[in-house]
């Protein structure tokens, strides 16, 4: 086919018809001399930060995945003996002096849960998603120079370097890091007593995610401005890729969920630190009653799920909007519904404001409210299908290419459908009476937005891995971690929908007590050693990222997938403001793939004639 | 340090500062409506707000319209206005800030203390959380300040723009307060 062939002589064209910003003419100042520690670490350029972010997360995303192996060994193996962690977790392993059996100790087992969940969710998958794949592809798809502002960028990513260090520092107090769980109610989280974690590892829980939520409100801010005001010429909104769009309803869901959640954590501090009384309420402990009287802990809940459900959202339209992407240019075809994709990113912006309390059916919300959100909840299944619906018709007769990145982009199609389905049951709240704090939740928020955000982030890393170190990652490797995933994820989360079923709570640290669950001690059993097989999975996948970083086959054209988008044109190893001349101009949309018969047309290359004729005749 | 852009025709500066207003905004609504939300569960102490309040939103009012004044003085160049006006500016924020204390003062000394009830705590709360903002705009206007009195005289259209970005965040701020003491008036 002479299609394959197909390559755009980007520079001339960029020369001819770019747009002249006289950026290089300008001396930009001390702030990108390149000596060592400007430019790898307190870098401004945003294809820097985004490394530094990617590799933050993935560090967290090791230390996270290892303490869920841990605890997922607790509950598939209670009877074996954890002796030999008894090096790495110290006195967290109990030995019985008699028979030398080690045992995890129950205290220790809800810090794990509680670490596993906060990790995850915020160092992971909200700044190792969005802020990797915002810095790096906000100003490269959209012609920037850079961000609007490289100097708060910067220090969004050290607000969440100093965040991850107070949290890691917390994981070695003596008291061990805070232990009740990742959404932090009152009274555990309000009574430094409450628990061993409650004490100084909450208040460090605290300061780290208040440094965090600083991190993503200079990163937000950073992307809102850059994407409304920094859009090369000819880049109009309707013409911006999907990540982009998925990045800046991204954005603008953090700006407006997190400081809800600095509210609660304000009154929260007052209430450790001050005496007053916002959310606790009539509490005896060891016999003694607490002076607090008049608090309510659901207010918390209210404020924690105002953040918490958007924050759902938050881990998983960038996913999205990385998966969109990916799927068109694998499969050689426009997105399907270029329109109704966009219009869905927002509705589902918009209804994730109004959906919190399905959260709190079971804590004692009035039934009737529960009406209220159970309408809007089930609601967002509606934009969540539109978008599933143009993914697969993307995927319909496509010249499909099943790369990694591609593979890992239909993984994603299929995790979130099996994770969103089980969200409709969910989401009434009849169904919650049985269904609330079980295994089924576990299985259902980890399908759907742990693992398929995962797979998002994963086919975002294999795809725009040659833009990121000009090397290519391992394709067998990467293939065999897909395969090992996929099919392993399965193994973990779909048995637990039983285990829920049936009505067994999460968070427990044992079932000794439970004949009726004696059921499933099987059933747990697989499910660790499937976990940990796919831990091992991971541990591939980085293997292969560093080693491909400097060993991999090395990018020797500047398209290798023959993208439509504007950061392939940029040279491979791109400088600082990204195009070494002009800025391309943007003719077209992002999506001009098989258009009468060429192959792919990129973005910024000028319309024919004939399309100007049928553009006018629109 | 700003990247050149084409879409210049809104100040990429101004526009992420007024994000970021609308994230402050997102804070307050919150605390607000956890207010309402309390306030509608019973157990709620009425006292009345301390008459001080009345006097502070008078001062913080002043100066921003002393603040805009003095914006306009720098684009009409006219130093001494712009000078004087920036000054009595920056001490009436001060003086907002030393009034709400002694309001909480007086509130504290009519028994309404911290731990009472939610009603108190939630008063003490939001005003604080509000006068952490004032503190912000008062470092802004600090560094204006040292701009008008150790820089000379001129009129550039960067400085304009440093000065526009105070000026937008002191009448939010102010804005802020007057939303909030309405609030508190309303719901009691």
């Amino acid at each position: 086919m002479a299609d394959d062939v197909l390559v755009y002589d980007d520079e001339v064209i960029i020369k001819d018809q770019g747009y002249d910003d006289h950026f290089h003419e300008h001396d930009h100042g001390d702030s990108y001399k390149s000596n060592f520690v400007n430019h790898y670490i307190f870098s401004m350029d945003h294809k820097i930060i985004a490394r530094q972010f990617l590799i933050t997360g993935m560090i967290w995303a090791l230390i996270g995945a290892a303490m869920s192996i841990i605890f997922r060994l607790q509950l598939g193996f209670p009877e074996e003996s954890l002796t030999w962690i008894k090096p790495l977790l110290g006195k967290w392993i109990t030995v019985d002096e008699v028979t030398g059996i080690g045992t995890l100790m129950p205290e220790f087992y809800y810090a794990l849960v509680t670490m596993h969940g906060t990790i995850i969710v915020f160092f992971v998958l909200t700044a190792g998603l969005s802020g990797t794949f915002s810095n790096l592809l906000i100003p490269l798809q959209l012609g920037a120079r850079d961000m609007a502002s490289p100097f708060l960028n910067m220090l969004s990513y050290w607000f969440f370097f100093l965040a991850s260090v107070i949290m890691f520092y917390s994981l070695f107090l003596s008291t061990g890091p805070f232990s009740g769980g990742w959404t932090a109610y009152p009274p555990l989280s309000a009574l430094p007593q409450a628990s061993t974690g409650s004490g100084t590892g909450m208040t460090l829980w605290l300061m780290s995610l208040t440094f965090f939520v600083v991190s993503v409100l200079l990163g937000g801010i950073n992307y809102i401005t850059t994407v409304l005001n920094l859009r090369t010429k000819g880049m109009s909104l309707w013409k911006m890729p999907l990540t982009i769009w998925a990045f800046f309803v991204t954005a603008i869901l953090g700006l407006l969920s997190f400081p809800v959640l600095v509210s609660g954590f304000f009154m929260l501090i007052c209430d450790r630190m001050l005496g007053t009384s916002f959310f606790l309420s009539e509490i005896f402990i060891e016999g003694a009653a607490l002076p607090n009287v008049g608090g309510s802990p659901v207010l918390y809940q209210h404020l924690f799920w105002f953040l918490g459900h958007p924050e759902v959202y938050i881990i998983i339209l960038p996913a999205m909007g990385i998966v969109s992407e990916v799927l068109a240019v694998h499969a050689r075809k426009p997105i399907f519904g270029y329109k109704a994709m966009v219009f869905s990113i927002l509705a589902i912006g918009f209804l994730s404001f109004i959906v919190w309390a399905h959260h709190m059916f079971m804590s004692g919300v009035n039934p009737f409210i529960s009406n209220f959100f159970v309408v809007f909840t089930l609601i967002i299944a509606v934009p969540s299908a539109v978008k599933v619906f143009n993914w697969i018709t993307t995927l319909y007769k496509g010249n499909i290419r099943l790369n990694t990145p591609m593979l890992f982009a239909i993984g994603f199609v299929s995790m979130f459908i099996s994770g969103g389905l089980t969200g409709i049951f969910l989401g009434n709240s009849a169904i919650d009476i049985q269904m609330h704090d079980t295994y089924f939740v576990v299985a259902h928020f980890h399908i759907v937005m742990g693992v398929a955000a995962f797979f998002g982030m994963f086919a975002g890393i294999y795809h725009w891995f040659p833009k990121m170190f000009a090397r290519f990652m391992n394709e067998t490797l990467g293939k065999i971690h897909f395969w090992i995933t996929m099919i392993g994820a399965y193994a973990v989360f779909w048995p637990m929908h039983y285990i829920g079923l049936a009505g067994v709570p999460r968070r427990y640290y044992s079932f000794d007590t439970f004949n009726s669950f004696d059921d499933f001690a099987a059933m747990n059993q697989f499910i660790t050693i499937a976990a940990i097989v796919v831990f091992a999975a991971q541990v591939l996948f980085v293997i292969n990222f560093f080693y491909s970083i400097w060993k991999g086959k090395q990018m020797k054209t500047k398209n290798p997938w023959k993208a439509t988008t504007l950061e392939w044109t940029t040279p491979i190893k791109t400088g600082h403001g990204n195009w070494e001349g002009k800025l391309p101009v943007v003719h077209r949309w992002a999506y001009d793939y098989g258009k009468d018969g060429i192959d792919y047309i990129p973005q910024h290359i000028p319309l024919t004639e004939e399309e100007k004729a049928t553009e006018a005749a629109h | 340090m700003e990247v050149m852009s084409i879409k210049n025709r809104i100040n990429p500066q101004l526009f992420g500062l007024w994000t970021a207003m609308a994230s402050i905004t997102m804070m307050f609504g919150a605390l607000t409506s956890a207010y309402i939300v309390r306030q509608a569960a019973g157990n709620w102490l009425e006292f009345r707000l301390p008459d001080l309040f009345i006097v502070s939103t008078i001062v913080i009012l002043t100066s921003s319209v002393t603040l805009h004044m003095a914006f306009n003085a720098y684009k009409n160049q006219k130093e001494i206005l712009y000078k004087v006006g920036l000054a009595i500016s920056f001490v009436l924020g001060i003086a907002f800030l030393v009034l709400q204390y002694n309001a909480w003062m007086e509130l504290f000394n009519t028994g309404i203390d911290m731990k009472i009830n939610p009603s108190g705590s939630f008063l003490y709360v939001i005003t604080a959380a509000h006068a952490a903002h004032i503190i912000g705009g008062i470092a802004a206007l600090t560094l204006a300040l040292l701009h008008a009195f150790t820089l000379k005289f001129e009129y550039t259209d960067q400085r304009k723009k440093r000065f526009q970005l105070v000026l937008h965040y002191w009448h939010f701020v102010d804005l802020l307060w007057v939303y909030l003491f309405v609030f508190l008036l309303l719901y009691r």
